[in-house]
């Protein structure tokens, strides 16, 4: 860096101005120098560079200097990445939770050994404040380290059922290029995977840094491996058949790829994607605090943060005062090189994005937004963008819209709270939210009604390895850090990876999803035993507590497995699933009902099933031909199973979360909204109850597709559900052709769920429909589940899925 | 314009009346302002030539201060004598300095000793402070508080601590801390008036806040932390209510009002630390001994040892540096 020319004493003493601070990269560069600055892929714990693979310059985007050449991974490097990874599973997967603490313990020392060293590099490598990449950053890639050490520990007991997903294939971007490593890797091995990780190819340095801290603890071979690339490698990983899992962060964009990618092969998926985080202000705020606040929402890390408060939000009366503060405080900050200690601005991490940035910003004021740049100085070389400010917006805005991912604020004002949550939850995101008011009541209710996966009361930015971070909506799904984050990685213990053989590229969505026409067919024994005809009764739809005539007034015979007629149910089409999915929609104050109001109504859905146990046996012999002992028991199972989660509707609320915030944190496990289910063919009752029961328990609404074959018991239920005091709405039930059904439910955005136990082939399909609004999808891959086993048919696994956790950040003091 | 131009068109802070929905209107997030605090010292830093200076100016704002029991003329004319001459000679040349006439901002004693330190500092413009009404619990009778003032600014001391009640604050009766107030500046003449709140005494962050406030409006000059002689004294978080406060009111009438944290500020990185606070709430205006003071005994010994670091590359002894 070149240095100012000092200023005298005597000079400084009058104009108190502030100098360049350098943190060394004396360290950092022997580091570099040490390895000739060429980095091969750490497979093994080994570094291999095969010949004649091209090689990705790495810079530092704060001064334009090239700091090493690393390889370029292939596909061939990507499977030799992943054979390591398999052979170490075997052993890593059986170690005991207390061996895999110590080595995960001794990788948190590890990176405090080095804490240094890593902030430093990190800061050359991404261009962010060395303030930034010390404090936090390396901070909290030490503590997600110990926290998980001590996941590994209790994994026996805290997560007794649940067994490791397997060889673990993880993608991180160039903004937190450590920590996205550490909240990726700490869970995998707590829980006894072992992965395979591509740093992003702007970032790679720490994350090869980190592969020889993994080989100083110890760590056998295969366990991590880091492969550095672009897009070829991480094509490579994703598309790996012995890849059991993709965990992603980035672009929403990219995590729609993903999802199209792997929909139908059986891979657990994590997406922790993009945001446009609402941070607003009230009239009683601490302005001053909110002000800073502000700093540490949208210039920290130069505004390329998924969960930057880059919406400003401020009540309408104190706006002009509020934003005139802003602008003198934007006035005070100061840009440059990422080593220097006074700064808060570093650089962009390149110039591509840096022209991203500002393409976003002309389009801004091209579309009439006032642009606020202060009077800063600017460092002349190196990729540096301002801070900015974006006035006189509005939702239909593309800047409001857009994510920006970068130093950019945009703001608006609002009139009522109740209108600052409906701006603050007009996006496709929702990954976090920022409150500033000093009202207790006012600011838990809005942080209790506002879409986002973290949301931080009087305070911005916080995170912790014992507090989930992730999204709703097209944030993504997942959760990383906390119990809640264990579950991305692992499985229920008596379920093996699912492989669907499937040739997905000749499949067809308009086959699977097709409408085949029903023809008119005679019930069997229509004529009764007094010779009169008995009376007809075709099940008709249940839309919004009432009973609908299908739309396109078709009817479906149903069989028996004999092939006679025992009844008709209602043809369903798209446009019932669209009325249902606005009656599902309409019915969302069941979320508002108190837990205590839910299971009762759940156990009075079950009582009132209980006075017809001997129809619905009967009803399911007609339909099936089961036993008469095998439908009893059914009906009673089905009759337990309203019973747990009646019992599970106030008892899965939640928990506090033990961070390291003097104050409270907690995990809501809040609801998912609108839940499409298509119900499989096996057990027609239990089945239908053991998916309707956890979804409704938590405060869900849902459209329900019966058994295709077997609908009727799933019909008559309506009427059990007209007699318990459920609200209109909350549950909906189309029948007709399962597939034909599942896809406008799939492709629905207004939908935030999709499960599905059905074939293969239609697995794949709902996964790959899920994309356009990202909802949540569960699905079975064509293989069945024994509904009457309690560990398969009932319990965590489908309370999981039934809710999305909410953290909220509640700091205190006086 | 240099800080020292500005600093001469400091206007005086008058009394003003009392605004009860400027002070009611008060809204002070505690966690988040220990949040800003606990990371100011760490968003900037001060090196090299930089530091030195920046120390010499910290330098410049101490009130050296001895209030014990048992001080004498002997101990105070010995202290006035340091604040005079705060930084070893031929440091001051290595540092180019020598020509600045660097001094401490004041000496601040009991009444007793005003007459003491007066004489000692015969010739120079330091001012003398006096610690008054009651220091430090203010509970001895109101107008013998009031005659105390009287009888130092007669004895020539040209800034007066005074003590608020902290039975006002805590009881919320603004006004009658603002009658007080006025009355003690009123007594002050034309000596100027530091109003120690003792925040340590106040209970929660915005108890401090709208004392601030009804003290400013009450014609304070510089509002002060602490006595010195609470169990909690100045804290990065109790002066960061306070100078958003002393913006807020300069924002309002156009009057800038100083700054004093007391009591346990020892270091020469606390008081870089402090120096930062106030240059990035306040601004460079504030960086002045008109504006802004430490009040701190040891605090000079520290400063003096670093800046001999800077000078000779060598960590220095504290038997080499004159004592106060």
């Amino acid at each position: 860096m070149s240095t100012p020319s000092e200023k005298t004493v005597k000079e400084l003493f009058e104009t108190m101005e502030y100098g360049p601070a350098p943190e060394s990269d004396a360290n950092a560069n022997a580091w570099l120098d040490s390895h000739e600055r060429q980095f091969g892929a750490f497979i093994d714990n080994v570094w291999k560079a095969p010949a004649g693979l091209d090689t990705i310059t790495v810079v530092n985007p704060a001064r334009g200097q090239a700091l090493a050449q690393i390889v370029d991974a292939d596909e061939a490097l990507v499977n030799e990445a992943v054979k390591a990874a398999r052979n170490a599973f075997e052993s890593w997967s059986q170690s005991s939770g207390h061996t895999r603490a110590r080595y995960l313990y001794a990788i948190a020392r590890c990176i405090q050994k080095h804490g240094r060293l890593f902030s430093v590099l990190e800061s050359m490598d991404n261009g962010k404040p060395i303030r930034e990449s010390r404090d936090i950053d390396i901070t909290l890639v030490a503590r997600h380290f110990y926290h998980h050490a001590g996941w590994a520990q209790l994994m026996a007991t805290e997560m007794a059922g649940y067994q490791p997903v397997g060889v673990v294939g993880q993608v991180i971007p160039w903004n937190f290029p450590l920590l996205m490593l550490a909240w990726k890797i700490a869970p995998a091995l707590a829980m006894g995977n072992t992965v395979v990780l591509k740093p992003a190819p702007y970032t790679p340095l720490t994350a090869l840094l980190f592969a020889e801290i993994v080989a100083e603890a110890g760590l056998p071979p295969g366990v991590v491996n880091i492969v550095p690339g672009g897009d070829e490698a991480g094509a490579a990983i994703v598309a790996h058949p012995d890849i059991d899992k993709i965990a992603f962060t980035g672009s929403t964009n990219v995590g729609r790829i993903l999802r199209k990618v792997t929909a139908g092969t059986g891979k657990k998926l994590s997406l922790e994607l993009g945001g446009k985080s609402p941070y607003i202000v009230f009239e009683d705020a601490d302005d001053d605090a909110a002000i800073e606040g502000l700093v540490d929402a949208i210039w920290f890390n130069q505004g390329q943060v998924c969960c930057a408060g880059s919406r400003l939000l401020v009540q309408e009366n104190i706006a002009e005062r509020f934003l005139e503060k802003l602008r003198v405080r934007m006035g005070k900050l100061r840009t440059g090189d990422s080593l220097d200690k006074s700064i808060d601005l570093g650089a962009v991490v390149d110039p591509v994005q840096y022209e991203t940035i500002d393409r976003w910003v002309k389009i801004g004021v091209n579309e009439g937004a006032s642009i606020f740049q202060p009077d800063i100085p600017m460092p002349e070389n190196g990729c540096y963008y301002p801070p900015t400010l974006l006035t006189n917006v509005s939702p239909a805005s593309t800047v409001v819209q857009e994510e920006i991912f970068g130093p950019v604020l945009v703001a608006m004002t609002f009139r009522t709270p109740a209108e600052a949550v409906q701006l603050a939850n007009n996006t496709r995101y929702g990954l976090a939210a920022s409150i500033w008011s000093e009202n207790i009541n006012l600011a838990l209710e809005v942080a209790h009604k506002v879409k986002a996966g973290s949301v931080w009361v009087n305070c911005t930015n916080l995170f912790d390895g014992a507090a989930g971070f992730g999204g709703y909506r097209e944030s993504g799904y997942g959760r990383e850090g906390g119990k809640e984050g264990l579950m991305e990685y692992v499985r229920p213990d008596w379920q093996a990876r699912p492989r669907p053989d499937l040739d997905r590229d000749a499949l067809d969505v308009k086959a699977w999803s097709a409408a085949t026409p029903a023809l008119p067919s005679p019930i069997e024994n229509s004529a009764s035993k007094n010779g009169s005809p008995t009376i007809d009764r075709t099940a008709k739809l249940f839309i919004g507590g009432k009973q609908k005539r299908p739309d396109g007034n078709y009817n479906l015979p149903v069989h028996n497995p004999k092939g006679e007629v025992v009844g008709e149910v209602g043809d369903g089409n798209r446009k019932d699933i669209r009325d249902a999915v606005e009656a599902a929609h309409a019915a969302k104050g069941w979320a508002d009902r108190t837990p205590h109001n839910r299971a009762q109504i759940l156990y009075y859905i079950a009582e009132n099933l209980a006075i017809r146990e001997e129809e619905f046996a009967k009803r399911l012999r007609s339909m099936t031909g089961c036993s008469a002992k095998a439908a009893q028991n059914e009906v009673s199972l089905s009759i337990e199973r309203l019973f747990t989660y009646a019992a599970w509707a106030d008892k899965y609320g939640g928990s506090v979360q033990e961070t390291t915030l003097a104050g409270l944190v907690v995990a809501t496990h809040d609801y998912l909204g609108v839940i499409g289910i298509a119900c499989p063919d096996e057990a027609p009752l239990l089945a239908f109850v053991s998916l309707v029961g956890p979804a409704i328990a938590r405060g869900n609404t849902v459209i329900a597709i019966p058994s295709e074959v077997a609908p009727l018991a799933a019909t008559d239920f309506y009427q059990i559900l007209e007699t318990s005091d459920l609200p209109g709405g909350v549950v909906n039930i189309v029948t007709g052709k399962r597939d034909h059904l599942t896809k406008t439910l799939a492709e629905h955005e207004d939908v935030d769920a999709m499960w599905y136990f059905g074939s293969a082939e239609g697995s794949y399909f709902v996964e790959q429909l899920s994309v356009s609004n990202l909802k949540r999808t569960w699905v079975n891959y064509g293989i069945a589940r024994d509904w009457e086993d309690d560990q398969q048919g009932a319990g965590h696994e489908f309370l999981h899925h039934a809710i999305q956790v909410k953290n909220t950040w509640v700091p205190t003091g006086y | 314009m240099t800080v020292t131009e500005i600093s001469h068109a400091i206007k005086r802070n008058p009394i003003m009346p009392l605004d009860m929905d400027i002070v009611l209107n008060t809204h002070v997030n505690p966690s988040a302002t220990k949040r800003r605090a606990a990371t100011l010292a760490t968003r900037r830093s001060v090196k090299k030539n930089w530091q030195a200076a920046w120390l010499l100016k910290a330098i410049t704002c101490i009130d050296l201060t001895t209030l014990a029991g048992d001080d004498t003329p002997g101990n105070v004319r010995r202290l006035a004598a340091k604040g005079r001459q705060p930084v070893r000679q031929d440091i001051l040349e290595a540092l180019g300095v020598a020509d600045l006439g660097i001094t401490v901002g004041a000496v601040c004693v009991y009444h007793t000793r005003i007459k003491d330190a007066l004489e000692a500092l015969e010739g120079t413009s330091i001012p003398v402070a006096a610690v008054s009404t009651g220091f430090p619990a203010g509970l001895s009778p109101f107008k013998q508080r009031i005659e105390e003032i009287y009888a130092s600014v007669d004895a020539g001391a040209k800034e007066i601590d005074i003590v608020i009640s902290r039975e006002h604050v805590l009881q919320g009766n603004w006004q009658a801390l603002y009658d007080e107030v006025c009355q003690m500046r009123e007594a002050c003449g034309e000596s100027h008036m530091k109003t120690i709140l003792a925040t340590g005494e106040l209970g929660p962050l915005w108890n401090v806040a709208m004392a601030s406030k009804v003290c400013m409006m009450a014609g304070a000059d510089f509002i002060k932390t602490s006595t010195g002689k609470e169990s909690v004294n100045a804290t990065l978080e109790v002066s960061l209510i306070m100078t958003r406060a002393i913006r807020e009111h300069f924002e309002r009438t156009g009057y800038k009002v100083g700054f004093k944290p007391a009591g346990g500020i020892r270091k020469a990185k606390e008081a870089l630390a402090w120096l930062i606070l106030i240059k990035e709430e306040l601004g460079d205006a504030w960086l002045t001994p008109q504006l802004f003071r430490f009040g701190a005994s040891s605090l000079l010994g520290d400063i003096e040892r670093q800046l001999s670091h800077h000078v000779t590359g060598r960590y220095a002894a504290k038997h080499h540096m004159p004592m106060g």
